[in-house]
């Protein structure tokens, strides 16, 4: 075909355009709704809820993967906008934050105690659970993300899924027992790292245009 | 900015926008095209695949951001996913021509609408003879033939036509 037809048929009847974060936005809201109730049927809330809000690591466990998916996701936008800056930047604070909360806790417990802080009873599945969570919110989010248009879809991908565990982490965080900030910090974070890695290796096939 | 303004217009379903934006943003894609591709055919076809990625991605962009900024990054993406896809090893590895792109002034496509318009200030005379020498690249002697002038006079003329420019520019700065 002629380029000049070509314009002439793009041209022809050009819909107005909806705004790609609110169809993102969307997505994204499905997903958690199919993550929240499969927590609530799968683990349920724990048991000790009431009694955990009183405790720091309670919120701890509740602000990290929240802070990590709010900042992931605008750089998963961000990543979506051909010519937009997207710097590593702001998505190192809540690694900060996790950090320092765990090095307090360790260092101010007495030494025989710290195993158990790291340990927990649940170190083997916890991982595991938070990226199956987070799979529906990952499906929303790439979804969304393809009415975007990635330049670097690998990268875009990680975003997605640092995005996507995140809020899977988070939402775990009403099922998950454990007391402990040295128990988030490094559980978490295995099981929120895992689906980055994953949203990588997706986003490369499905965000490519 | 005119191309944002078109983009804008468009973006709220203003066909008559939206064709006069494709239109005006056709050469540029297809200079820059040609700036980096060998064969003519090839240009062509990431012309088209570019206007339809503009199409088809229409809603990636962000008003706040720069037009011109969002084009670029489109029609790098197209062009480094032709170079991949094709295979060929060009003189420059993949990675190398994104960095020669990526260095380039992101406003390109308005830098050449801008020298097109200081050009239309000079006479029509030197403004053939400066767009001879200075863009197309012929060489004095070349430029003399051409136009029949000796070749210090093409050296004279071209000199002051760059001069006159330089001072249209300093002035409107």
């Amino acid at each position: 075909m002629k380029t000049a037809d070509l314009l002439e048929r793009l041209a022809e009847n050009p819909a107005p355009v909806k705004s790609a974060t609110g169809g993102l936005a969307v997505a994204i809201a499905a997903g958690g709704l199919v993550s929240f109730a499969a927590m609530l049927a799968f683990f349920g809330f724990r048991p000790d809820l009431a009694a955990a809000i009183h405790t720091w690591t309670y919120w701890v466990k509740f602000a990290y993967p929240l802070l990590l998916a709010v900042i992931t996701l605008r750089s998963a936008e961000r990543l979506g906008r051909p010519g937009a800056r997207a710097r590593l930047g702001w998505e190192l604070l809540p690694f900060a934050v996790i950090a320092v909360a765990a090095l307090v806790q360790w260092t101010g417990a007495a030494p025989p105690e710290r195993w158990e802080l790291l340990w927990g009873h649940s170190h083997t599945v916890c991982p595991w659970r938070i990226v199956a969570l987070s799979l529906p919110l990952l499906a929303g989010c790439l979804w969304g993300m393809r009415r975007l248009a990635p330049t670097r879809p690998m990268l875009a991908g990680a975003a997605a899924g640092l995005f996507s565990g995140a809020a899977g982490a988070w939402i775990y965080a009403f099922a998950c027992n454990e007391y402990s900030a040295v128990f988030v910090a490094v559980w978490y974070t295995v099981g929120m790292a895992l689906v980055g890695l994953l949203g990588a290796l997706i986003g490369r096939w499905v965000l490519r245009w | 900015m005119q191309f944002k303004a078109l983009m804008l217009a468009a973006l709220a379903g203003d066909a008559a926008a939206y064709r006069s934006l494709l239109t005006a943003l056709t050469p540029h894609l297809r200079a820059y095209y040609a700036k980096r591709l060998s064969r003519r055919a090839d240009a062509e076809d990431l012309v088209q695949e570019t206007l339809i990625a503009i199409h088809v991605k229409r809603a990636s962009y962000d008003p706040s951001l720069p037009f011109t900024a969002w084009l670029h990054a489109i029609a790098r993406y197209k062009l480094i996913d032709h170079l991949r896809r094709s295979g060929v090893r060009r003189t420059l590895p993949i990675e190398e021509a994104e960095a020669v792109v990526a260095e380039e002034n992101v406003d390109a496509a308005e830098a050449a609408r801008d020298v097109e318009q200081l050009l239309a200030r000079l006479p029509e005379k030197k403004r053939a003879l400066v767009r001879d020498v200075k863009i197309e690249g012929l060489s004095t002697a070349e430029a003399a033939a051409k136009t029949g002038l000796s070749e210090s006079a093409v050296k004279v003329n071209v000199h002051r036509s760059l001069r006159k420019l330089a001072e249209i520019v300093r002035r409107r700065s």
